[in-house]
């Protein structure tokens, strides 16, 4: 016990460490002792040590007096779910030893939303409604897993130019949800203006969202066979807009957070994980990529032709908050490349595939045709019966391998569906990252997981 | 501010005015966050939008200190008993936003798993449609609650 920073007994103290040990509460009060207040006593200054932790002068802690700990002293306490730092309704049992953790339980289900059962009462065509709300601060990601899930079904291959704008309104969205992870972690530790500033530049992007498909969040405009909408008239300026200024007040988190040494001295070292465990736990994403493992699922498994982009995997080496911090911060880096190739080569043509029985006809033909004004009914009234089967498919969500399993039984709606949440299993990595470490470390370990509870019990 | 000034730099006004003026002005609201509204209330507590204009931006992290709770989001079968005690733990005078389908009626879900609108646990005050509702909702909903405590009517819209 005695090897523990800060709690080294040097011989001098040794000798003042006697003096409390001999007395015990309820005892006869030695005469050192001026009133008899006990263990709120004032001590007297010829009583050394003991005087000397009452000035401040020393620190220390029950252990110093104490050879076992006894079953008094732990303590388990409850944490969350309404807690300003759980990063909405989690809850967590800790177990604690004074001030270190010695064992830590999340509790989870306060937002269970039931939305995989809600699945199985829309169509394929309302599916996107549906899942776009479980990871909240990725919805185009939830979209595309959904839709991709949906096309294998149906073997519907999309047009360059949906492919594209899927390509580039995801990215845009692991921007707006790295800088949300940003904020909060700055928020949870101290740095408030981290909070201000990624907020002020997520705004930026949920305006161009806004332009794009009607809503700031939850948007469904990624749909099966396609996207919604055109991007909107004047996007390549918006576009050029945001890829010149982000990469501006990047700079100025770095100013604020990179060499920041409370910043470090809260994050560094802290809730380290190794790159065998987040694998024995599927833990994926910055966390996995903060341990120095290479694993994108853009890279391995590319979809919506993600393959033809140029763009780097940035690792860490530590797998500790800061390293994930940094993983985040390069990660917006890369996906403003990829952004920035994805605008420049948007290839022309549809932007949703040319199957009248997968897509709505355009506006325009239906009041010119009367077989498109029947298609047009059918798809919004019954939607369309993929063949029987499963697919499953995955996208690299900004929180990790996010993927949708789906089943069809040849009718109009889904089946089964399942989503693989990367926040849910992420969140089972707390008990590991946490054990044997100091309370004030949950919150920064918790922000740094960046979990999504709606993405976690959906 | 004042309701009748005399010369003399005098102003007169009434007890029970004066509280309802100082209750407007500076409501606290608890940090009570749930699903994706949540995320809107904090856009709308941040840069760009700035909920301190409204002597607002006082997130009380202990609803002790709070007299405003901001219903944001779905709320579940499982946190309705925590939602109602955190409420119980909020000091009188207090009011509720319900913010967002999900927490005013269920929203899309209708479900065995969601409250269908948080009336049946805690007194609503105020609605505020929208999935999710943008920080000018929520701004609209709180200068129109603001309004009901100053006149001590209901005010729609
Ligand atoms: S109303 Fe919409 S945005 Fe708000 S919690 Fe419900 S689903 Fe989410």
């Amino acid at each position: 016990m005695d090897e523990a920073p800060g709690r080294t007994v040097s011989a001098d103290q040794e000798t003042d460490t006697q003096y409390v040990e001999e007395w015990v509460s309820g005892t006869e009060v030695p005469d050192e002792m001026a009133t008899g207040e006990g263990a709120q006593e004032m001590a007297l200054q010829e009583s050394g040590y003991r005087f000397r932790e009452q000035l401040g002068a020393v620190v220390t802690d029950d252990y110093l007096y104490e050879e076992e700990v006894s079953e008094d002293e732990r303590m388990i306490i409850n944490m969350g779910p309404q807690h300003p730092s759980t990063h909405g309704v989690l809850r967590l049992q800790l177990e604690l030893e004074g001030e270190m953790i010695k064992r830590c339980k999340p509790v989870i289900g306060y937002l269970h939303t039931g939305m995989e059962k809600t699945a199985e009462t829309l169509t394929f065509m309302q599916g996107p409604t549906n899942v776009t709300r479980m990871d909240y601060l990725a919805p185009l990601h939830n979209e595309l897993a959904f839709s991709l899930a949906t096309e294998k079904l149906l073997g519907v291959e999309v047009p360059p130019r949906a492919a594209a704008i899927r390509v580039l309104m995801t990215e845009l969205n692991r921007i707006s949800s790295h800088l949300v992870a940003l904020a909060t972690n700055g928020m949870d530790i101290g740095a408030i203006s981290m909070m201000m500033y990624g907020f002020r530049e997520r705004e930026l992007i949920l305006a161009f969202f806004e332009k794009t498909t009607g809503l700031r969040m939850n948007h469904n405009y990624i749909r099966p066979g396609g996207v919604a909408a055109d991007l909107p008239p004047g996007w390549r300026q918006d576009v050029a807009n945001i890829l010149k200024t982000i990469p501006a007040r990047l700079g100025q988190y770095d100013d604020l957070l990179k060499e920041n040494p409370i910043w470090l001295s809260r994050t560094q070292g802290v809730g380290v994980i190794t790159a065998k465990e987040c694998r024995a736990y599927g833990i994926t994403g910055p966390i996995l990529r903060g341990t120095g493992v290479e694993w994108d699922l853009r890279k391995v498994f590319p979809y919506s032709g993600i393959d033809q982009y140029e763009f780097d995997v940035p690792v860490g080496a530590h797998g500790d908050v800061y390293d994930r911090y940094r993983v985040r911060v390069e990660e917006i880096i890369q996906s403003l490349r990829i952004v920035e190739q994805a605008a420049e080569r948007m290839p022309k043509g549809d932007f949703r595939a040319d199957d009248r029985k997968v897509t709505p006809p355009p506006r325009a033909r239906i009041d010119e045709s009367m077989e498109a004004l029947i298609h047009h009914f059918k798809i919004f009234t019954e939607g369309f019966r993929p063949p029987p089967g499963e697919a499953y498919t995955a996208v690299e969500s900004p929180r990790g391998e996010l993927g949708c399993y789906l089943v069809s039984d040849g009718g109009g709606k889904p089946w089964r569906c399942h989503i693989r949440a990367p926040s849910f299993y992420n969140l089972q990595a707390l008990p590991v990252m946490l054990a044997e470490s100091m309370v004030a470390d949950t919150i920064a370990t918790i922000a740094s997981l960046d979990p999504v509870m709606g993405d976690v019990d959906r | 501010m004042a309701r009748r000034s005399t010369p003399g730099n005098i102003v007169t006004t009434t007890i029970d005015w004066a509280a309802r003026w100082a209750q407007t002005q500076s409501m606290w609201p608890a940090t009570f966050g749930l699903a994706c509204c949540a995320i809107e209330m904090m856009a709308t507590g941040t840069a760009h939008n700035d909920l301190a204009r409204f002597g607002m931006e006082v997130f009380r992290a202990s609803p002790r200190q709070a007299d405003l709770m901001i219903v944001a989001g779905r709320v579940s079968q499982k946190m309705a008993p925590v939602l109602r005690q955190v409420y119980d733990q909020m000091p009188e005078p207090k009011w509720v936003i319900s913010m967002g389908a999900c927490a005013s009626t269920g929203g899309m879900f209708n479900n065995y798993a969601l409250v269908q609108g948080v009336d049946q646990v805690v007194p609503v005050d105020m609605y505020v449609p929208g999935c999710p509702p943008g920080p000018q909702s929520l701004m609209h909903g709180i200068l129109t609650l603001q309004r009901q405590i100053m006149t001590g009517q209901k005010v729609s819209g």
